[in-house]
């Protein structure tokens, strides 16, 4: 029976279309319009040519954000594995554990790793204390790294853990009887079976790590600037809103490509691979 | 029964936007709309006389008419110039910095000052800042009422740093202290380094000499740990860093909570500057604004404010206070000469640039920050990642479709 | 192996807790350092509770929060049911993706399409500046639609069509079908919506560092400003209250969620 839809139902949408034209549709549009106009308002490609000596930047970037993903996801799975196999009645508290970072504001989280690290911070006064010479950690790349991994390692972890827990258990069973052992169950069995969770959290992990500003700002103090922090300042400081808009689109493009790309490596479905 | 419980959610829904998003239109007060520098106001904290509260209690007390003061603050001149400018606030009281002011008269920003209303302009010394001569930015002087004015000099730590070192900015370059050295993160005072170490001008129109500055800023970055503004309280307290140029006045706070700290000027010259209240053209209540200046320059006011935000006063009323004298040996017993005993040091102001002037510094800054030091083990790590997961892309990708053949086939046979 | 796999849980668990520990403690610390201890006090407490601007910016957060919730959740919840009923297959997948654009936009690009959105109008309505709580509203009841549609329109997709033509057949009108019947079955999706878009509001910096101004601060926009600048002590009291608060709501949570549980497991028996 084809049901006759009523006047609510017809317009229940409309607001919220409305909504997404103007708020999510229009605002794109403007990073687009800006991109490709200069300060008196007439088109032009000067800001995407400007670009070019923004490159270097968009590489130093993407090389953190895969370092520091690739970190956490060396850091993470391990994990995840680890707190799925515990007890039903322990894996709730590891969860607890592991969403409450997620939920405390990563700039308290970012500030005070910045803090324990400092030159004069807690773990230098310790160092000193016991007569070793001091670290300067704050202000290298390697700090960044380190802010990046310690901020958004519960992204990575979660999604994962979530996949390996939803994990048929005889499927472990079947690779168990066949005669592997532990490293090869894990490795031939469960690693390619969670490839959806993996992707979801090397995404997870990527788009925020490329995109930080707060991170490279507190834990590299300044040194570095991440496409982040070269997008901030165009908006928050130099007024120069065309170069930024044009930043922010480059950066937009590769990202969505990037996660396309993940997605049709996650699609082949974990299953065929093993076989 | 749904329909009252949505109904109910949207009343709440209602409520809740009232009281914040509602203007609050309240009787007969009037409201002075105040917008300085962040901690830029003795505000009763820490037994301090809170200065806008007792502005408020004076006007109604004097005038009969109740005022609220309603303060808010940025952080740079920049921000300030953009809320003014764009014509959407409507502030009556703004405290610029001196080359920030000579743009806003040019532009029409500022209110022409009826001085009747701010006798207390009598205590002001302006000897002190511009010796002979009128106030560069507002040559006439009816636009603005100095609030304090300072000067910027090199901060350091008394156990990190050798004595025989001091006395120059050629210290920030020195590689001895590399990593422990901090420079300003905004682009005029850390030019202003440079400039002032090459001897230049920090006000020269030569595109060249900026250009040789940005040449040695960028020989600095390496040393540098950080370029910070604000955040440099904490690096210095604490002892993360060595080095750090700074305003005079900061200088006092830091060493409060670090007495290993010391200032000294640089001997090839320093910037001063100056704070001044304005009346914007936008003011809704003149004449309150004017008064509440007046009130600022009154001795207790005054005093309040140079003892909170510890910047040096132009006011004479606070010179030649005993307490505020005693106050200061206090708080550093050298506190009165590194604010008033600049004599000696060749002091320049910083001017308004002309606008493609001021671009062309701004794109000489952007160059220097996103300048970043070549971290090879981190790209060579990438490399290997983004190297690794492609060839376990490509191996898993042709077993599987070599499995999908084998699978075929036998399906077939 | 298991020993060994215990101890590189607890390790990373440690790490990943000893800075927000290190905070903790320090928020009790009697003098203003983050590496000497000086003694215990609740001096940074007490300044906490006399700083009137991280008070205002606490109220500013929750009146956002509550305000931008209510509103994604109204629009959100309206949006699912046309969702659901719409026939147009285009239509549908087109809001469905432009919907989610920002979920998967990084938070800067959000932030500063948005900023870019409200300057260019502002200019050229003659508004002026118009960044602040408006806009803020409006950034943030946009970030969390999504999150909202996503939690109500399983609810929808899972609802028994037939209940509803029971309903019209016993002469329901439709409204009243939707009210009485399937509103009811979509509640838990509604609510859970709006938690979640309360909690996304509290929690945003990013984009509202682009779209707000000074004289409306929140609680992340306060916390950032401290870091940036002089941070008072008083900031780690209040991170400590934060970190305190986020506990015990997800204690709560997870003490409901074990009773509900229970309940409904010792339901299923009874039966």
């Amino acid at each position: 029976m084809k049901q006759k839809r009523s006047l609510l139902e017809k317009a229940a949408a409309v607001p919220h279309m409305v909504w997404i034209v103007l708020f999510i549709l229009g605002p794109l549009l403007f990073v687009l319009y800006f991109a490709f106009t200069d300060t008196k308002g007439s088109f032009s490609f000067s800001n995407i040519e400007l670009l070019t000596s923004y490159s270097h930047i968009f590489f130093l970037s993407i090389c953190f954000a895969l370092v520091a993903t690739a970190f956490c996801l060396l850091i993470g799975y391990p994990l995840a594995f680890v707190m799925a196999r515990a007890k039903p009645s322990s894996q709730k508290l590891l969860m607890l554990l592991l969403m409450l970072p997620m939920w405390i504001s990563l700039l308290i989280r970012t500030y005070s790793l910045m803090t324990l690290l400092d030159n004069g911070g807690l773990v230098n006064s310790l160092l000193t204390a016991m007569g070793l010479d001091t670290v300067s950690i704050v202000g290298t790349g390697g700090a960044v790294i380190l802010g990046m991994v310690y901020d958004f390692l519960p992204y990575m972890v979660l999604p994962i853990y979530t996949s390996i827990s939803k994990l048929d258990k005889r499927y472990l069973e079947a690779a168990a009887d066949l005669g592997c052992n532990g490293f090869q169950t894990l490795f031939r069995v469960v690693l390619p079976l969670t490839v959806p969770g993996i992707v979801s959290g090397i995404t997870m992990v990527f788009v925020p790590s490329i995109s930080t500003f707060y991170i490279s700002q507190k834990l590299g103090g300044g040194n570095f600037d991440l496409i982040g922090d070269t997008i901030e300042r165009q908006f928050k400081y130099a007024s120069t809103y065309h170069i930024g808009a044009a930043i922010s689109l480059v950066m937009m493009i590769l990202i969505l490509i990037s996660i396309a790309v993940m997605n049709r490596f996650s699609d082949g479905d974990g299953e065929e691979m093993i076989v | 029964m749904k329909k009252t419980i949505t109904v109910c959610l949207l009343l709440c829904m209602l409520a809740l936007f009232l009281p914040v998003f509602a203007s609050c239109g309240g009787g007969d007060v009037v409201t002075l709309y105040v917008y300085n520098w962040g901690e830029y106001v003795s505000d009763g904290t820490e037994g301090s006389l809170d200065v806008n509260a007792a502005f408020e209690e004076w006007y109604e007390r004097e005038y009969g008419v109740r005022v609220k003061v309603n303060y808010s603050t940025y952080s740079s001149n920049e921000d300030m110039y953009a809320k003014i400018s764009s014509g959407a606030a409507n502030y009556d009281i703004v405290i610029p910095s001196d080359y920030m002011i000579a743009r806003m008269i040019e532009e029409g920003l500022l209110r022409e000052l009826d001085l009747a209303n701010i006798p207390n302009v009598e205590y002001i010394d302006y000897s002190l800042m511009f010796g002979d001569e009128m106030p560069y930015y507002d040559p006439t002087n009816s636009y603005s009422v100095p609030y304090t004015y300072g000067t910027v000099g090199i901060i350091y730590n008394t156990t990190m740093v050798d004595e025989a070192d001091l006395g120059s900015w050629d210290i920030m370059w020195n590689e001895k202290y590399a990593g422990n050295v901090l420079q300003f993160n905004n682009s005029r005072d850390a030019f202003a380094t440079a400039l002032f170490k090459l001897g230049y001008s920090v006000n020269t129109e030569n595109e060249q000499e900026w250009r040789d500055a940005l040449a040695l800023l960028m020989l600095q970055k390496p040393i540098v740990q950080g370029y910070v503004m604000d955040e440099v309280f904490n690096k210095m307290e604490n002892g993360s860093a060595a080095i750090a140029p700074y305003y005079a006045g900061d200088f006092f706070t830091m060493y409060a909570d670090n007495e290993d700290l010391a200032f000294c000027y640089p001997e090839e010259g320093t910037n001063v500057f100056v704070d001044a209240m304005c009346v914007p053209t936008s003011s809704q209540n003149p004449e309150i604004a004017e008064r509440y200046i007046n009130f600022m320059l009154s001795g207790e006011a005054a005093i309040a404010n140079a003892e909170y935000i510890c910047y040096a006063s132009p006011n004479r009323l606070v010179l030649e206070d005993e307490d505020y004298r005693a106050t200061m040996e206090e708080i550093h017993p050298d506190a009165m000469k590194i604010l008033y005993g600049t004599e000696d040091i060749p002091m320049e102001f910083y001017e308004n640039l002309p606008e493609e002037h001021l671009m062309m510094v701004n794109s000489l800054w952007e160059e220097l920050k996103i300048e970043s030091p070549i971290n090879t083990s981190i790209i060579v790590m990438a490399g290997a990642i983004l190297g690794t997961s492609v060839g376990a892309g490509v191996y898993f990708a042709v077993r599987a479709r070599k499995r999908r053949k084998i699978v075929a086939t036998l399906w077939h046979n | 192996m298991k020993i060994l796999s215990r101890t590189y849980m607890w390790v990373v668990f440690a790490l990943l807790y000893a800075p927000i520990l290190v905070l903790v403690i320090f928020s009790f610390n009697d003098g203003g350092s983050l590496s000497a201890y000086t003694g215990f006090s609740f001096r940074w407490y007490g300044e906490l509770f006399r700083d009137q601007v991280a008070l205002q910016s606490l109220k500013n957060s929750f009146f956002l929060a509550a305000s931008s919730s209510l509103l994604a959740t109204v629009i959100g919840t309206f949006a699912a049911l046309g969702l659901d009923r719409m026939r147009n297959r285009y239509v549908k997948g087109a809001v469905n993706s432009v919907t989610n654009i920002p979920m998967m936009n990084p938070d800067i690009v959000t932030g500063v399409s948005m900023m870019l959105l409200f300057v260019a109008l502002g200019g050229m309505l003659g508004l002026g500046d118009v960044l602040g709580k408006w806009t803020m509203l409006i950034a943030h009841t946009t970030f969390s639609l999504p999150y909202v549609i996503l939690s109500v329109m399983p609810r929808f997709k899972q609802f028994d069509k037939t209940l509803r033509e029971a309903a019209l057949d016993l002469g329901c009108t439709p409204a009243q079908s939707f009210f009485k019947v399937e509103l009811p079955a979509i509640v838990p999706g509604i609510v859970s919506g709006l938690v979640m878009a309360f909690t996304l509001s509290l929690d945003d910096f990013v984009i509202s560092h682009f779209v707000s101004s000074p004289d409306f601060q929140t609680l992340p926009l306060y916390i950032y400003n401290q870091t940036a600048h002089n941070v008072k002590y008083s900031m780690y009291a209040l991170c400590t209250l934060i970190i305190a608060t986020i506990l015990v709501l997800l204690l709560a949570v997870n003490f409901a969620g074990s009773v509900g549980d229970r309940t409904k497991r010792r339901r299923e028996a009874l039966k």
